[in-house]
């Protein structure tokens, strides 16, 4: 199956919109007191990382970050085969807290609404908010995100695919498509 | 979020009859997982959805605590619908054969069900016959899958690795369920495995049939009827139950020389490495196969092997019921 591959983002952009975002969500929520970040496996995790040491540099303040797997929350567990989960951590008490969930892509919604009513049964925050890198657009639900890195409009037989240093040993956007249309895309 | 899906899809059994049929790959899927479960047992709202909608059936022909109660809790920490069927209580009194009580069972639209029996053989018997997914929970002499595994997870999480441990298994070998399924689970995980026993309990021809097959995983497990021989540099020492009535039927001379011949006590411990861990799949004779102090003592991890039940039998269940190939 020929893959054909286009880089839509290089570490300087990347790098630009994790900064844009962390001073969004500094001015959003009057600073970051109340702020805990909560990145989703596998791409979340470390963005929320780095968006934590942004704010930390910039303010002096450390947000906390936890990691959050939603293979336990997800609607479509017999469709897709049993996934490998990772380790869940919610920092401590989010109760009254503004939880800012971070993931990579936005695309169908259903990830973020898995993670919503998984963060719900560690407490009740004062608030969610969603960070993403990419928004690809073809919402199911009605879900937005707060503070989006760049929107790219996608067709569907297309994959949006965030690598990152610290897990694919390099920080680029890349657009795929696959020309066999037969590809199961997620 | 950019899915891994391919790659992460590592569990391929519809059933779970006995480990045999498992790759190396669903045995560490299934270990990998339980952490996240443990995770969740941890919480304050020990509640998931995971299998939301379900229905996972327990039916029971044999008495059992621990293995019925885990099974339950465990389904229901994921949100499943759980019915649980004993034959004490149920029309199997009136004669009913498994096959129909099985039918009726499936007729209530089960997703899964969770058998235990006295016969070898009856789980797979379901599994032919039904279109539910059955898991085994002991039949017969058999097979007792979900205890290996979660003695796996025990193994694994206290000593980091099981592939190229030393595990002796004590006592009762011929009739034990658990020690064969733990046979399929050790040698697929690669570890170096000793059964211990009398003559009686281990027959000389045990295993005989695998034993000089060329690379059958059996092919290496020792038999070693001298026990302080075995204990020699072991990293793991599980006791099994010694069924009393095995003394009727021939197989002992008397229970006291078996526990002076065969029971794990402080001096035989000693032998083994520094720190080895004791397990014990319960319920135990203290006295007989184990000494009180040794199964309640710093190295014993039987408490554990208890606890640890209920996140192995929470991340089987969720695999199957994510079992993408395996639809019905």
């Amino acid at each position: 199956m020929p893959l054909i591959e286009k880089r839509i983002q290089n570490p300087v952009q990347i790098e630009r919109a994790l900064t844009r975002i962390s001073h969004e969500i500094l001015e959003r929520n009057g600073g970051g007191d109340n702020v805990v970040l909560v990145g989703m496996h596998s791409r979340g995790v470390p963005l929320a990382q780095r968006i934590s040491t942004a704010i930390e540099r910039f303010e002096g303040i450390k947000v906390p970050v936890g990691k959050l797997d939603i293979g336990m929350y997800r609607d479509d567990i017999s469709e897709k085969g049993s996934p490998l989960m990772k380790p869940t951590d919610i920092p401590s008490d989010i109760n009254g807290k503004t939880v800012v969930i971070i993931d990579d892509v936005l695309y169908t919604g259903r990830s973020i609404r898995a993670a919503m009513d998984a963060i719900s049964d560690f407490g009740r925050p004062s608030q969610m908010q969603l960070g993403v890198l990419v928004d690809r657009g073809h919402r199911e639900l009605p879900i937005r995100a707060d503070y989006v890195g760049k929107n790219v409009p996608t067709a569907k037989d297309e994959d949006v695919q965030v690598r990152l240093m610290e897990i694919d040993g390099a920080d680029e956007i890349v657009i795929t498509t696959n020309n066999n249309d037969m590809g199961d895309k997620t | 979020m950019t899915l891994e899906t391919a790659s992460q899809q590592s569990f391929g059994q519809k059933h779970v009859l006995d480990l045999d049929s498992f790759t190396s790959q669903d045995i560490t899927h299934v270990l990998d997982n339980t952490l996240a479960m443990e995770q969740v047992l941890e919480r304050e709202i020990r509640k998931v959805p995971a299998l939301r909608g379900k229905t996972v059936v327990t039916l029971f022909y044999e008495s059992s605590t621990r293995t019925r109660v885990s099974f339950e809790q465990a389904a229901k920490i994921l949100s499943a619908d759980v019915i649980n069927v004993s034959s004490s209580g149920s029309s199997t009194k009136k004669g009913e054969s498994l096959y129909n009580t099985a039918l009726t069972i499936q007729a209530m639209q089960a997703d899964i069900i969770v058998i235990r029996h006295p016969h070898s053989g009856a789980p797979h018997f379901l599994a032919r016959q039904l279109r539910s997914k059955v898991i085994n929970a002991g039949d017969g002499t058999h097979a007792h899958p979900t205890q290996s595994l979660l003695d796996l997870y025990t193994i694994r999480k206290n000593i980091g690795t099981i592939e190229g441990k030393k595990i002796v298994i004590i006592g009762d070998i011929m009739y034990s369920r658990v020690a064969r399924s733990n046979l399929w689970g050790l040698t697929k995980m690669g570890a170096r495995v000793v059964l211990c026993g009398p003559q009686t309990l281990i027959p000389n021809d045990f295993l005989n049939g695998h034993r000089t097959e060329e690379g059958h995983p059996f092919a290496a497990v020792e038999i070693q009827t001298d026990l302080d021989t075995a204990l020699k540099d072991a990293d793991v020492i599980m006791a099994l139950r010694l069924q009393l009535e095995r003394q009727k039927a021939g197989h002992l001379p008397s229970l006291r020389e078996y526990s002076q011949t065969y029971g794990l006590n402080a001096r035989r411990l000693a032998i083994a490495k520094d720190g080895a861990l004791v397990m014990h799949p319960g319920p135990m004779n203290e006295g007989v196969e184990i000494e009180t102090d040794i199964a309640h003592g710093a190295q014993s991890v039987i408490e554990e092997q208890v606890k640890s039940g209920v996140a192995v039998r929470m991340s089987l269940l969720y695999s199957m019921a994510a079992g993408q190939n395996l639809e019905i």
